[in-house]
């Protein structure tokens, strides 16, 4: 870990604009993810700017019948809300099926949108890779790549989001808000917060320098049954194979995201149509143009069983 | 003391102490944090320094420049050693690679400098400053691909690579039933808790090493080997040891960098070794291809068996000795075993819990799964019908003791096995479908030299000095045991001082063979220190008893605080071993039966329900014991089911090396585990008449768990681990 100056925001706009002036600071928040690649040098910011004292830990209704999750409502707290496991059970489930206890009660709903790839060549210093360090060329093409990208990547990079949270949050059209350093507001539909890797894996989202997410923002409950389903060698503690988040309506139709495939939340909405048709169907749309490598295109049988099992489950 | 002939009846056989249920006498200082482990030697006049090593970044090929200045430069750094600085170096026996290379590189990760700095975050952010090009060189890496090119190693390890009896090749040509079938099973790491630590400090030109290690005396001389100093200037400390399961049975590079960085920054310097460098600094247990043939008859008796095994290592690397059960464990007249040694440049491959028998039975005993289902007969009574009782090479050699047949029924009664539905893919229970399987567990009996001293004080307290250590096996609590029943004291009476260089040289902790030896050691120095106190106190030792805390004899008591006066009586032996091991064979043997259920979607796979049943000699301690096993059965689900490193066979490392990528059961894989231990002494083993457990309880549990999501499923998948992705190939239609 390099050496690094700290400092508390008094206020998000303030936390944006320090940052803005500093092209080595980065946010903190639980640090669960940020202080693992600190030590590991993957990441060396020179500044920290804790924003845990930013009033943003409320989970609120919204004038819409939605909710508003503050940025720095905590994983624990979020997934045991009573709202939120009543009408967005997706969310709760999917929460609940990330991490440990210890690191749920940690992570920030910011922080959790926010995180890295686990790709085990990103973690690797002495190995080449274009996210950690651009122009690098990739070494998990060609690799050890079960755990990779099977669609969304590119020749630059096949690393996934390793979330939970946020494939729950594109099934329920989240919306994330954020605060510029001019003070400025705008309000990002989840389908667009992620970036796809192209020929810059290394840009994530589509946060500008020092924009801070102020909240996550759901809209009024769609009911169905919600399902997250996810699929992985141990029973806890791991990282998605594949995982499904699911809504299913009584007359069949419904909305589903799969995580643990792609470099973000990945949903198709035309492919929702076929619902009724069966999982083959929808999974066919899902992952058209999908890559695959040899190690990892279990990943779309996977996910297609997966979905199978669900709509058996939700099924009447 | 010679052990020579089986033992007759001794103070051990009143099982007042040993073979009782006494929980760890160590326990609440583990659980206090009162126990101290290497990195935690912490004196505040210590005046430590931290180091941190740099692993090399390619896996073969050599340093073609090295600049270490801006790492000297950064702030707190008090040292900066490479090989080219360290002084004369040489390589340990028993470790195939140097510990510091450079600049030929023989593996990825091997350390190639060590950064001393005032705090260990300094040393960290100052080894990153380090910057190295290399010139690559082409290596071998994929074990598949150089199988062809694999030799018969040299010396004493190729002569036991080939047995053979009878005639194999005709009597399987000759078979009425014939089964070929081969598998592989992959490289592991032993990803025990605690990483290797050391804290080094020199005084003058001898050094003392507070470290984590199951084997003192070859820690010492192997330390003294790679610095090129007399053996009797080091002092190995190892008092407890946060798992090791055999990658701490050797001299590593924690402990070398620690000594070179305290020797050049003149401050004792502790050293950890990073999460990743456990997985490619140090040793693994080796990938293997295995190929079995069983020649039967119709009803399924045995008339040809042949098991052969591939691996490979670096240069100087051994052999997995994956075919040693298959010598021993089933009848068959024609056999034959054959193993072969490529060369690979990855990181060496060396013994890991029950390294030979783990991935051999992995194989083994789900060929004779498969061979059941041929035959149409129940695996537990192909099993049976299958029993020797004799070393089925040599006939003429008997078992001391073998119960196998006997752990098969028990398990089987026990487990409900007559419920198992020999057709596959029948049992459901909602979403999974359920299996159940069942698997041998064979390991070699082993014993080791093993001293100890004992001294009596005048406030009637025993305590043990040996080199001995705990690895979380129970050594102190076994020892403490030993050393009451031979004393006639109660436990609190004794204390227990482990893991110095200083005490008699023990057999160490490996190859399950430390818990009956440490004890036969303690054993035979009682019986000394038992011999010193009737001299003492004028009575005839042949007829002495020591029971309640008195020597009696014949009439007369004495207090044993009373016996050892002021200065105490203090004895030291040494048990050591004649030729019955070779005279009979001695193993320990077991039989797995587990219920596993597996999604009919996803095909994952989760454990339901364990049962081990084992015989193994006198169970020294049955909390320990049971630890033992149950701690083996869960590595065996990890074996099953998640452990693998995974080979980048173009760069030539581990690359899931750290523990989110090498996944280990965690307690939700974990259901209800039952261990039974059939009553049984084995007189030829030691006066303990105790056998190891600590291996036996890994033998055979990944292959039952892998039958049993056979029955499950009806897919039988023979590349370990067993994982959805190659289930799902053949998993029935859904949707």
């Amino acid at each position: 870990m390099k050496q690094f100056t700290y400092e508390r925001a008094a206020s998000p706009a303030e936390a944006a604009s320090k940052a803005a002036n500093n092209q080595n600071a980065k946010f903190i928040a639980g640090g669960t993810n940020l202080l693992d690649l600190m030590k590991l040098e993957i990441e060396s910011p020179t500044h920290l700017i804790d924003v845990n004292g930013l009033d943003l830990d409320k989970i609120e209704q919204s004038e819409n019948g939605g909710v508003r999750i503050g940025a720095l409502v905590r994983n624990t707290d979020l997934a045991s809300d009573e709202r939120i496991r009543r009408d967005y059970g997706v969310l709760s489930r999917a929460l609940l099926a990330g991490a440990s206890g210890q690191l749920r009660n940690k992570a920030t709903t910011a922080g959790n949108l926010l995180q890295r790839t686990r790709c085990p060549y990103f973690y690797d210093t002495a190995q080449p890779c274009n996210k950690r360090k651009p122009g690098s060329g990739c070494s998990a093409i060609g690799g050890v790549t079960r755990q990779l990208g099977v669609i969304g990547v590119s020749d630059a990079c096949i690393a996934t989001h390793p979330g939970d949270m946020a494939i729950a949050m594109r099934a329920l059209d989240a919306t994330v808000e954020t605060v510029k350093p001019d003070g400025a507001t705008r309000a990002i539909p989840i389908a667009d917060f992620h970036k796809l890797p192209g020929d810059t894996p290394e840009i994530e989202t589509t946060l500008e320098r020092g924009e801070v997410i102020t909240a996550v923002t759901l809209p009024a409950p769609v009911g169905g049954k919600h399902v997250y389903r996810k699929v992985r060698d141990r029973a806890s503690y791991a990282f998605a194979l594949v995982s499904v988040a699911a809504i299913i309506q009584p007359d069949g139709t419904g909305r589903v995201a799969v995580g643990g495939v792609a470099p973000k939340p990945w949903r198709v909405e035309e492919a929702e149509a076929d619902l009724p048709q069966g999982s083959k169907a929808v999974m066919a749309k899902v992952f058209a143009g999908a890559k695959p490598t040899e190690e990892n295109s279990f990943k779309v049988t996977l996910a297609e069983r997966t979905l199978a099992g669900i709509l058996e489950e939700t099924k009447g | 003391m010679l052990f020579d002939r089986p033992a007759t009846t001794n103070p051990i056989d009143q099982m007042k102490v040993v073979g009782q249920h006494i929980t760890r006498i160590d326990g609440p200082k583990k659980v206090t944090g009162t126990a101290t482990y290497a990195y935690e030697w912490n004196h505040a006049n210590l005046n430590v320094a931290y180091g941190y090593p740099v692993g090399a970044g390619i896996a073969k090929g050599r340093i073609s420049s090295m600049d270490i200045q801006a790492a000297r430069n950064a702030p707190g750094v008090l040292a900066v050693v490479t090989a080219e600085t360290a002084g004369k170096l040489s390589k340990g026996k028993m470790n195939a690679a140097k510990l510091l290379g450079g600049p030929e590189i023989s593996h990825y990760h091997q350390a190639i400098a060590v950064v001393v700095a005032e705090t260990f975050e300094q040393a960290r952010a100052a080894a990153s400053l380090i910057k190295v090009d290399y010139v690559r060189a082409p290596g071998s890496y994929d074990l598949e691909a150089a199988k062809d090119t694999a030799k018969k190693p040299e010396g004493s390890e190729g002569e036991d690579a080939d047995t053979s009896a009878g005639n194999f090749d005709k009597a399987f040509a000759e078979a009425a039933v014939k089964f070929d079938q081969t598998y592989t099973t992959p490289d592991q790491s032993h990803a025990m808790m605690e990483p290797h630590s050391s804290l080094a400090m020199w005084d003058g030109d001898e050094v003392t090493v507070w470290t984590s290690n199951q084997m003192i005396a070859w820690n010492k001389s192997e330390m003294a080997i790679t610095l090129g100093i007399d053996p009797e200037k080091v002092h190995i400390m190892s008092p407890f040891v946060g798992g090791g399961f055999g990658s701490k049975l050797f001299l590593r590079s924690d402990a070398v960098l620690a000594a070179l960085g305290a020797k050049a920054a003149g401050r004792p310097v502790k050293l950890a070794l990073p999460r990743p460098f456990v997985m490619n600094n140090t040793t693994h247990r080796p990938a293997t291809i295995q190929r079995i043939r069983i020649g039967t008859t119709q009803e399924g008796k045995i008339t040809a068996i042949a098991h052969e095994s591939w691996n490979g290592n670096l240069p100087g690397g051994s052999l997995e000795t994956a075919v040693a059960q298959t010598r021993l464990l089933y009848a068959g007249e024609n056999r034959m075993t054959s193993m072969r040694l490529a060369a690979l440049d990855l990181p060496e491959g060396n013994a890991m819990r029950a390294p030979g028998e783990a991935p051999g039975l992995m194989a083994l005993e789900i060929a004779m799964d498969e061979l059941a289902e041929q035959l149409n007969l129940d695996p537990v009574e192909l099993r049976i019908i299958n029993d020797t009782q004799v070393d089925p090479e040599k006939p003429e050699r008997k078992f001391s003791h073998r119960q196998l047949v006997e752990c098969l029924r028990r398990g089987a009664e026990t487990f409900g096995w007559d419920k198992r539905n020999a057709e596959t893919g029948r049992v459901k229970d909602g979403r999974w479908m359920v299996g159940m399987g069942v698997a041998a567990a064979f390991r070699n009996n082993m014993n080791m030299k093993s001293g100890a001293r004992v001294r009596l004080d005048s406030e009637g307290v025993v305590t043990v000095e040996t080199d001995m250590t705990d690895i979380g096996t129970g050594s102190y609590t076994i020892i403490a045991q030993t050393a009451a029943e031979m004393m006639g004291v109660t436990i609190d009476k004794v204390a227990v001082e482990l893991g110095d260089s200083r005490f008699p040289a023990s057999s160490g902790s490996g190859g399950q063979w430390g818990g009956n030896s440490s004890t036969a050691g303690v054993y035979a120095a009682c019986v000394a220190l038992r011999d010193a106190i009737s001299q003492k106190v004028g009575f005839n030792s042949a007829d002495v008893t020591f029971a309640d805390g008195q020597i009696r004899s014949g009439n007369r008591s004495i207090a044993l605080a009373e016996a050892a006066g002021k200065d105490g009586v203090v004895a030291e032996d040494t048990i050591e071993y004649g030729d019955l091991a070779e005279e009979m064979q001695q193993s320990t043997f077991g039989a797995h039966f587990v219920e596993v259920g597996v999604d009919m979607y996803t095909a994952e796979i989760r454990v339901r329900r364990m049962l081990s049943v084992c015989a193994a000699g006198r169970i020294l301690n049955p909390i320990t014991a049971r630890s033992q096993v149950i701690g083996a059965m869960t590595m065996g689900v990890g074996g099953a089911f998640m452990e693998e490193l995974a080979v980048d066979k173009r760069r030539g490392f581990f690359v899931n090396h750290d523990l989110a990528g090498y996944e280990v059961p965690v307690h939700a894989d974990i259901p209800h585990q039952d261990v039974i231990f059939l009553d049984e002494t084995d007189p030829t083993t030691s006066p303990m008449k105790a056998k190891g457990v600590g291996e036996l309880g890994l033998c055979g549990v990944a292959a039952a768990l892998s039958n049993a999501v056979h029955n499950a499923t009806g897919v039988r998948i023979r590349d370990y681990p067993v994982t959805l992705d190659k289930l799902l190939r053949d998993m029935p239609q859904v949707g």
